[in-house]
Parts: structure tokens; sequence; C-alpha cells
């Protein structure tokens, strides 16, 4: 158990080095317009001391070791077209608070609603919850996401009264944003629930269950429902990260000051150091959810042992 | 809908397993029936026939060396090709059974149905008369003004644009746009997927390479992967394309594999294998009609994928130059004006045609997976 938590630690640290050296490497062949604000105005002579104290003159890996340092110090380096001059870290500590609070609270209704759905869904195959449900999970992997947050914030904001963009001082304002980033999530869950509860449901000791003569309620929750939501937990990690992907668009449609919103802004001006630095923060929150949930699995499911892994590999 | 693709991965990894198992347990049977066959009656005439054996090579045995060969030892098969084939003969048709089972779902059809009515229409849609150019302004004759956001009416029968241009052009033409890519974005993701992953599943020594640059891979985010490589390519088609064939490969590669290896030795095929089925027709026979439903899947699967990658890259300001319309392109201009009432069908018609060929290319291929799965043939 042990050393399969080592291996997959150690695999997703080398996933990690590896992406940051291709953003890096990779962002380096940006035009240099991207570290200067105003670069039309300055002289060639401004923009070669520019580079150099950015340290962008020196040769590649010397780069690289550099900013590995920095990352290890918690440096993500300065922000140079959104805001000149100014630390990256804390721009994004004002801003993760409110990605982390909307994320949360989404996949926290999501859960319940997603397995709610998913067990009434099992519960009776081909009746009218299931169809219903199915619709709506087909809806949701089907449509591309920009369009039903686009009309659920045209006529939500118009059912309930309230203006179309995010505002702190009030609580309405934070209903549509978390349904829309929860809705995708409550499909998923939904769509895992059902078939893990049919799986379950077929199995010879429920028949046997059944036949003994225990209450049908008591074998649904008691036998039921508790096997089929174990392996729900590996599911969390990845709806954590289906918000994350969500929040890019949600955030910039509300106008919510997260960090989704965030890689929308700096993407459209251009800001290399700080697009280099929200994509790896992305992809180092995407490598730990997944990490997470193989580790919840191992944790939860005695069968996932490293015996069967080395074999398999 | 690739946000699923998550989910399903696990579940890949669980299948790993049961692949393993069924490996082993072909494995074995296997070494056991070749075991028994050498214990039993070969084992008698051995003696007298290794001479003749280890003399030459049994082909290349003169006429003499036969006429010497000890009675009994061999006799002649009464074998008629014919006759085995009629034994071995059902009126099942994979190909058959496939479209049967299709034409029996009738959303499906419905389904499949719209997807080639939009599908050819947007090729034939410049032919028609009375079409206009998509990127065309259009002039008021009489003030010479341009027509700018005209409701829906007889000439402009989706309305026009904030600075005229005629709607109804420009969804076709956007639609074409989206379609090609999610179109070529399939193509080259099953060719090299479907090549990668046979490779993957066939070359036991490559199977380690593979896993850990599946390992590695899995492991980024394919969102950032097309948000940064479309922030340091030029936006164009051509970029969207390459950054969604460079991530969605892999996955279908790992399916493809692990069908591979599941497929490779369970009892039907190790037998097709020891009574001598050539290469080819074990791929078109046995191999290829369990891997039709999970390749025609992802296949179709990826096409509304990639239109949705689109929108979303469009969205963020990544997306195809403005004067190329798509259906991103259209989304996020009829989104600037949707606040105004009079002016949102400039958002709805695009949606409509957009969630309406994702649905149904979602839909056709979901039911073709189904249709195309041996299993589900009666």
């Amino acid at each position: 158990m042990l050393l399969y938590i080592a291996k997959r630690l150690g695999r997703a640290f080398v996933s990690l080095c590896l992406i940051i050296i291709v953003v890096f490497v990779l962002l380096r062949q940006m035009p240099i317009e991207g570290y200067f604000a105003s670069f039309d105005k300055m002289t060639p002579i401004q923009v070669e001391n520019g580079l150099r104290k950015l340290g962008l003159l020196d040769p590649l890996p010397a780069q690289l070791l550099n900013f590995f340092g920095q990352l290890a110090r918690g440096n993500l380096g300065i922000s140079t077209r959104y805001r000149q001059n100014y630390p990256i870290s804390r721009i994004i500590a004002q801003k993760a608070p409110f990605s982390l609070r909307f994320g949360l609270i989404a996949v926290g209704i999501s859960i319940p609603l997603g397995l709610g759905l998913g067990v009434l869904m099992a519960r009776r195959k081909g009746g009218a919850w299931d169809r219903m449900g199915t619709v709506y999970i087909v809806f949701m992997q089907a449509v591309p996401s920009a369009i039903y947050y686009l009309f659920l914030q045209l006529y939500g904001t118009q059912a309930l009264n309230i203006s179309l963009l995010y505002n702190p001082d009030k609580w309405q304002t934070m209903v549509l944003p978390v349904i829309s980033l929860a809705m995708p999530s409550v499909a998923y869950f939904a769509m895992w629930m059902r078939r893990y509860t049919v799986d379950e449901a077929n199995k010879e000791y429920i028949k046997l269950a059944r036949v003994k003569g225990v209450p049908a309620m008591a074998v649904w929750f008691r036998h039921v429902f508790r096997n089929a939501v174990v392996p729900i937990v590996q599911l969390i990690p990845n709806s954590l990260l289906l918000t994350l992907a969500g929040s890019i668009y949600v955030e910039s449609l509300y106008s919510i000051p997260g960090m989704g919103g965030l890689m929308v802004d700096v993407i459209k001006r251009q800001d290399n150091t700080m697009v280099q630095a929200l994509v790896i923060i992305f992809a180092v929150l995407t490598i730990v959810g997944l990490l997470l949930g193989d580790l919840a699995m191992a944790l939860v499911d005695p069968r996932i042992s490293l015996a069967k892994r080395t074999e398999a590999r | 809908m690739s946000r699923f693709s998550l989910g399903e991965r696990r579940v890949e990894r669980a299948g790993d397993d049961v692949a393993l198992a069924l490996r082993n347990a072909a494995r074995e049977a296997a070494k056991n029936t070749a075991a028994g066959a050498v214990n039993g009656d070969a084992r008698q005439d051995s003696a007298r026939v290794s001479s003749y054996l280890y003399s030459a090579k049994p082909d290349d045995l003169s006429p003499e060396q036969i006429a010497a060969l000890p009675p009994g030892v061999f006799r002649l098969a009464p074998g008629d090709a014919r006759e085995a084939e009629q034994t071995g003969y059902s009126h099942y048709s994979y190909w058959g059974s496939t479209l049967r089972m299709f034409l029996a779902n009738r959303g499906a059809v419905a389904a499949l149905s719209i997807v080639i009515i939009i599908v050819l229409f947007t090729f034939i849609q410049p032919y028609l008369p009375r079409q206009s150019d998509p990127n065309l302004i259009h002039n008021s004759p009489e003030t010479g003004m341009q027509i700018i956001n005209r409701a829906p009416d007889g000439e402009f029968w989706f309305g026009t644009n904030s600075i005229g241009q005629d709607l109804w052009a420009r969804i076709w033409s956007g639609a074409r746009t989206s379609l090609f890519i999610g179109l070529t974005v399939a193509v080259i993701q099953a060719a090299i997927g479907i090549l990668m992953g046979a490779l993957w599943g066939y070359a036991r020594k490559l199977d380690f390479l593979f896993t850990e640059i599946y390992n590695i891979l899995n492991n980024i985010p394919t969102t950032i992967v097309l948000i940064l490589a479309s922030y340091i390519l030029r936006p164009s088609v051509r970029t969207i394309i390459l950054a969604m064939s460079f991530t969605s490969w892999i996955v279908l590669a790992r399916f493809i594999r692990n069908l591979t290896l599941i497929i490779r030795d369970q009892d039907f095929n190790v037998a097709s294998r020891c009574l001598g089925t050539g290469l080819r027709r074990i791929i078109t026979r046995n191999l290829l009609p369990q891997m039709v439903s999970v390749i025609m899947l992802r296949v179709a699967l990826s096409i509304p994928y990639a239109i949705d990658m689109e929108v979303f890259l469009t969205y963020i300001g990544l997306g195809v130059p403005i004067e190329t319309p798509s259906l991103g392109n259209l989304i996020n201009a009829g989104r600037i004006l949707m606040m105004s009432p009079s002016l949102r069908y400039q958002l709805i018609f695009p949606a409509i045609v957009l969630s309406l060929l994702t649905i149904c290319f979602y839909l056709t291929g979901n039911a073709f997976a189904d249709a195309a799965d041996p299993k589900n043939h009666r």
C-alpha cells in the first residue's frame, strides 16, 4: 500500500515537472511584446535591458533552473501587463478564495443531487425518473457548456430579477453561478451512480436478501446503496476538476473575481508570465485531484493493492 | 462531454485487471492443451518418425523417402474444404446485424437523418440560388446604409448581424467550419489512435514505454493543452485541429490496446489461431468487430467535443479569426448582444443549430456503438 502511494506520488511529480518544463519552454517562444506593458513606445535598448532584467537573455536551461528555484520558494514571477510589476502570487491570493468558495459549494450540492438522481433513475429502469434523468445527462454531455451557461444566465437573471453580474454584497447573485457550475457535475454523478446501483442491484446476494424477506427499503439502503456509493469516492476529485474547467467560463460570464475569469483576462491581454503561472496552477490542481482520487480509491477499495498493480503494468 | 471521459478512464483501469486475468487464464489453457497433445498419442510414434523429421524438413521429403515411410504412421485425412466451411457456417453477418440493430432504434435513425441532412445542407447551401456570401455586408438599395440588425424576414431568413451580414449564410458557413474541424479531428484521432493502440497492444516490448507515456500525458488536463497550444500558435482552424489531435489520440489508443489484449487471448481467438486462421482473417473477423463499437463511439463523440472546444477557445479569445465564420464565433457575437431582447435571435439561431448538431452526433454515436457491439446481436 505504502509502496503504491509512493509510486503514484512519484508519477504525479514526474508529470508535474514535465508540464512545468514544457509550459516554460513553450512560453519562451512567444513574442516579447508580452513582457512589457507599453512595448510600442520603447527603444530597442530599453527592450534589451528589460529582457535582461527579467533574466530572459540567459540560456534556456539556466532560466529553467532559475524558475524551478523560484517555484520552490513559492514565487510565481511578476505580472507584466495585467498589473505591471506586481507579484503574481499576491494576485492569485486575492482571487483564489472566490474560486474556492464557488467550486466547493457547487461540488457540495452536486454530490447529494447527483447521487439522489442516480438512485431514483436506477430504482425503476425505464420509468419516468430514468427517462428524465437520461435526457438531462445526454443534454449535459452533448450540448456545449457555453450554450446552457449563457441561456441560464440570460433567463435566470430575468426570472430572479437580479443583475447579470456577480455582486459580493448580494447573496442572490451567487445562486446562478453555483447552479451553472453544479449542473454538469450533477449529470456526472447521476450517470455513474445509476450504473453502479444497477450493477449492485443485479448481484446474487441482493436476490438472496430479497428471498430471505429483508424489507425492500432495507435492501436498498443497507446493501445496494452502501456498496454502490463506494466507487463514487474516486469521482469527487474529477468533479472538482470539472468545476475548475467550468469556472473559466462561469467566472468570466458573471464577472466573478476568481482564477477562471483571470485566466480569460490574461490570455486576452497576452500577459506571458501570468498565463504561465495560471496554466501551471491549473495543471497542479488537476494532478493533485487525480492523485487524491486514486489514493482515495486505494483506501476505500481493498482490492486495489500493489501486487496487482505491478503485475498489470 | 469531454468531462466525462475522466470517469471512463477509471473504469478502463479496472478493466485492466480483468484483461490481465483473462489473459492469464487463456495462456494457462493454451499451455495445458499443448502439453496434453505432446503427452498423448504423439509420443508413441515419435521415435519412429523422428529420424525422418530430423533428416529433412517434412515438406522436403523426396518421393523415395515417402515410399519408405513405415505404413500406418501417416494416414491421408479425408478433407473437403467446402464441407468444412459448411459445418462452421452460420447465417450471422456482422454488418447485417449491426445495421438491423441500428435501424430498430427509431430515435437513433432520426438523429442520424438530422445529421445527414445538416451535413449535406452545409455543403449544398452555397450553390443554392439567392444565397449571399457570409462575409458580404448588405447595403440598403434606398439609403445606401448597411442593413444592421434586421430581424428575420423574407429577405434575410435569420436576420442580419450588427454589421449587416446575412446570418443565414453565416450560420451555414460557420457550421461548415465547425464540422470541418470536428470531422478532421475525428479522422486524425482515429488514424493515429488505432495505429498506436494496435502497436501498444501487439508489440509487448512497447507496452511499458506506451504505458508510461500514457500515465504522464493523461495527468495533463486537455483544456490546458488546448489553451497553451492556441496561445502559442496563431489562432486558426489549423491550430485548433492540431491541438485537439495532439491530445485526443492517446485515449483511443488506450481503448484499442485494452481491447486487443482482451480479445487476443480469448478462447475463441486462441482456437482460431490454433486452427491456422490467417492474420488478416483474425483481424477482420475476430478483432475488428469487437472494436468497431468502441472506435465508432470515440470517433462519433469526438466530433461534438471538437465543436464544443472550438466554442470554448473562441470564448476565451483563442478561437479562429473573426473573418472565418464558425459556430463559436457566431455564438460569441450573439452573446455580446443578448441583453437586448429584440437582437436575441442572433444568439438563439446559432445556438439551436449547434445544439442540434452536437446532440444528434452524440445520439447517433451512442446508438451505433450499441448496435455494433456483438454482445447485443442475437
